[in-house]
């Protein structure tokens, strides 16, 4: 059994969850949207670690590499169609996507 | 000074620096935070009997992904409306945050490295690699095949999306 008590993780883990749909929810800049989803994913993280140290069962680190790996692409694509919005619009912000058509 | 202690420390630079991610004007100052934030979470991780995931976040978040994001950040160029909102360049001021945060994580670590009961109890109760790797090439053999799939479209999207017109690229 772990030191710390699972509701605590989880308690973190939900704080980190708001600030980073806050982030997500207010920004306009879509580096910063993309920076508070990492905060929101992390937070998923805490929580599926907090779990599995809880209970002593290692699925919960299984749970957290394929959260990493879903994190990696989706930084990966998100970031590529960034570098493409900037290079079309000369902007980073979100409303701007507003005006392609289709 | 217990585990619990420094869990709720971290967990507190963890929550400030990542308040500081969603609030700051300029992005190179939000990336940094978190890289802070993402530190102290590991450092959360370290303290839950999770050094493999903690060693994960490190290498994998504030590595991998954040060099992704630096990369992105060189090539907008910092356009006008990047600048025009950020602050002034105002001496000191700007230094106390960081160095607040990113000492006091230093000193978190410090003391749990020195704490030889500390580190007793922390190898008492651990989940190592062994088990997870176990785990992941046993029962979640289909998980893995489809965490592969998965980063093979992101890289084959990421190369198709930043391909410059030259070369064919619409979006």
């Amino acid at each position: 059994m772990s030191e710390i008590p699972l509701t605590h993780a989880y308690i973190l883990a939900s704080i980190l969850f708001l600030i980073g749909f806050v982030g997500v929810i207010v920004r306009k800049n879509t580096l910063f949207i993309l920076m508070s989803l990492e905060v929101m994913l992390n937070a998923v993280g805490v929580a599926f670690i907090g779990a599995g140290s809880a209970w002593h069962q290692a699925d919960g680190q299984i749970m957290f590499i394929l959260v990493l790996t879903l994190a990696a692409s989706e930084v990966a694509v998100g970031l590529a169609l960034l570098i493409r919005m900037q290079k079309k619009f000369q902007s980073v912000d979100i409303d701007i996507l507003s005006k392609m058509r289709g | 000074m217990t585990i619990e202690f420094f869990f709720y420390m971290a967990a507190a630079i963890a929550i400030i620096s990542s308040i500081k991610v969603v609030s700051s004007r300029h992005s190179v100052h939000a990336l940094l935070y978190l890289v802070l934030s993402l530190l102290a979470v590991a450092v959360c991780f370290y303290l839950m009997g999770a050094p493999f995931a903690a060693g994960l976040e490190v290498i994998v978040y504030a590595g991998a992904i954040l060099v992704l994001f630096v990369f992105a950040v060189m090539m907008f160029g910092l356009t006008q409306d990047e600048t025009a909102h950020s602050p002034q360049a105002g001496g000191l001021i700007n230094w106390l945050g960081p160095i607040i945060l990113g000492g006091a994580l230093l000193v978190i670590l410090i003391a749990i490295i020195n704490q030889s009961q500390l580190q007793q109890h922390l190898t008492v109760n651990i989940i190592d690699a062994k088990q997870v790797g176990i785990l992941l090439y046993g029962p979640y053999l289909l998980a893995v095949e489809i965490a592969s799939f998965l980063l093979l479209a992101g890289l084959i999207a990421a190369y198709h999306y930043a391909k410059p017109d030259v070369l064919g690229g619409h979006l």
